[in-house]
């Protein structure tokens, strides 16, 4: 059965976040053939509407608004109410994103749905579309069905295949204006801590370091191995109760969950807990000077060594490589 | 200040998961309160300390839940609430458990209620910011900081990474993030109070709801281990050339450089 589907597109800094391209592909697995509408939602939009169409949303619907300028879930979701209510979709995707996980319940809860969050796998079986999701931060997963009503899912970023961009696919970009008002959260200030650049839920690399970097300058030489990489730096809990690093790069079962294509922990010893946020990384690489952690277990690949004479080589060596093969 | 919790039981983060009859095995395992719930729990607390008025934790669950209820009234909350819906749910979703959660507190007059931000079996930190909706009352997740002033709130919160500070007001409900306190551990001296603080028993009779009307929206029809990892490469010889020989398994073999 065809079914149409709106696709909520992410920005952040005047540009559409990677999630929002993987969110069209779910969308176009949910709909069966029927169309792919993706929404955007900000001060200024209009520009990235077309990108959406070129990663196969069929049209476009967009609100501008200063109010929408910096995110709040009244303000966003006054905006997306409406366009539920002018387009009567049969799906929702969201990116499961810190934006996605605030909106998508509300936005469920109003609209009387169930909601199936952090899905890394979409699929059809039996003529039920199937979402995959881990559970226990990854140890497990289960694959849910939507029973009633609505199909609505929020997808972990870097998951699901984008569609191939197509520049010459071309769809309607029409706005629609809301009257938003009586907002109940003021944002007085946004202090952005993350550095620029790569996202640890969203990178392709993460550089993590464990207690065995010692201190807040011990990851220098991490972060340097993640700039060659265009990569992200992460640590591990132990590093961050240190006050090595920040609670923000802190990947665990009480921190991210993670599933980058490459995965270099660094002086980790490899708890059980912060395993559950990055074992099911595609490939694992434990630098330690402990042949016994744990982490050995899950890794790929190992070098029993001192992480500050291991990491500014490893650096050396990408550097080269990527030297020869640019 | 009516100030509410609600809580999860959940496994112990050691825990190893194993499947019987194509279930999570239950067997013999350790459960903890939810670790964000332990924020909320503590927040709420130092609030009731510095505001006066009550905490009150409320759980869905069975009687199993009764424990890290008891838990919760240790570490310093008033007041428990089980909402047992062992005889009545064959199965519920976020959807059951939110709208179970707000029929209970429509009628309470709530001030302020906390909850984790994410649990950490589930993973998909909905029933907070439902019930929020339900009730017709603000939310703010993934709080890191939150002070009270007069009738204004100010609220610190962490979006992947950044922070934002915002302003609003009561009624309000937070999800706790990491970094919002450090939960206490129950005294022993709370250990002995608790066993006599309030700890009421709900179904869903009591509640003037029945089953259709917290029927589930969606529905788990497997559950599965991840495949096992086959055993990694140890690599062995001179550092220099250990590096070396990574950079280049990182680039021909997993192809991931």
């Amino acid at each position: 059965m065809t079914r149409k589907v709106l696709v909520l597109g992410e920005v952040r800094d005047q540009q559409l976040r990677n999630v929002s391209y993987e969110a069209i592909a779910a969308a176009k697995t949910m709909a069966e053939g029927g169309e792919v509408v993706g929404v955007l939602l900000g001060e200024q939009v209009k520009d990235l509407a077309n990108s959406l169409i070129h990663y196969g949303a069929d049209r476009v619907v967009i609100v501008e608004d200063e109010k929408l300028a910096q995110y709040t879930s009244d303000a966003y979701s006054q905006a997306f109410m409406a366009v539920v209510e002018a387009e009567n979709p049969d799906g929702i995707v969201f990116g499961h994103t810190a934006l996605g996980k605030d909106l998508s319940p509300k936005i469920a809860s109003k609209l009387n749905s169930g909601l199936v969050s952090d899905v890394t796998a979409i699929g059809n079986e039996d003529g039920n579309i199937i979402f995959t999701r881990p559970i226990y931060s990854g140890k497990a997963f289960e694959k849910k069905i939507v029973t009633d009503g609505l199909l609505f899912a929020t997808v972990r970023p870097n998951n699901i295949t984008p569609l191939e961009k197509d520049e010459n696919r071309s769809g309607e970009v029409s706005s629609i204006s809301v009257d938003i008002k009586d907002l109940r959260s003021i944002i007085k200030e946004v202090v952005r801590k993350t550095s620029e650049g790569v996202d640890l839920t969203e990178a392709k690399v993460i550089v993590a370091g464990g207690r065995g970097v010692k201190s807040a300058e011990g990851f220098k030489p991490l972060q340097e191995l993640a700039d060659v990489l265009g990569g992200a730096v992460g640590a591990s809990r132990g590093a961050c109760d240190a006050e090595y690093c920040d609670y923000s790069l802190q990947i665990g079962q009480t921190g991210k969950v993670v599933t980058p294509d490459l995965y270099i922990a660094c002086g980790i010893s490899g708890a059980i807990q912060h395993l559950a946020g990055m074992s099911n990384s595609k490939v694992i690489v434990a630098i330690n000077k402990d042949p016994e952690a744990n982490i050995f277990k899950v890794a790929d690949y190992g070098i029993v060594g001192d992480l500050f004479e291991v990491v500014p080589m490893l650096t050396e060596e990408f550097k080269k490589l990527k030297a020869q093969t640019s | 200040m009516n100030i509410y919790v609600l809580l999860k039981r959940t496994f112990d983060t050691e825990e190893k998961i194993t499947l019987s009859n194509g279930k999570i095995n239950e067997d013999g395992a350790e459960f903890i309160i939810n670790p964000y719930d332990e924020y909320a729990i503590e927040e709420a607390i130092q609030v009731r300390d510095e505001h006066g008025g009550e905490v009150t934790v409320i759980t869905v669950g069975n009687e199993d839940s009764e424990k890290q209820l008891r838990t919760a009234l240790a570490m310093g909350a008033d007041k428990a609430v089980l909402i047992n819906v062992e005889d009545d749910l064959e199965d519920g979703d976020q959807y059951t458990t939110a709208k179970i959660l707000s029929e209970y507190l429509k009628d309470k007059e709530v001030d302020l209620v906390l909850a984790g931000n994410v649990a950490i079996d589930g993973g998909s930190g909905q029933v907070g910011p439902r019930v929020a909706e339900l009730l017709g009352i603000n939310c703010v997740t993934t709080i890191t900081e939150l002070k009270i002033e007069g009738d204004k709130v100010y609220v610190t919160r962490d979006v992947e990474g950044d922070e934002e500070k915002i302003e609003t007001s009561l009624p309000l409900l937070v999800t706790a993030q990491q970094g919002l306190n450090e939960p206490r551990y129950p005294s022993l001296p709370g250990i002995m109070k608790a066993k006599k603080k309030p700890l009421d028993e709900l179904e869903l009779d009591d509640l003037d709801l029945d089953e259709d009307d917290v029927e589930p929206k969606t529905k788990t029809i497997e559950v599965f281990l991840p495949p096992q990892k086959e055993a990694g490469k140890i690599l062995e010889g001179d550092l220099a050339d250990q590096v070396k020989e990574l950079v280049q398994l990182l680039h021909k073999e997993a192809k991931v450089i």
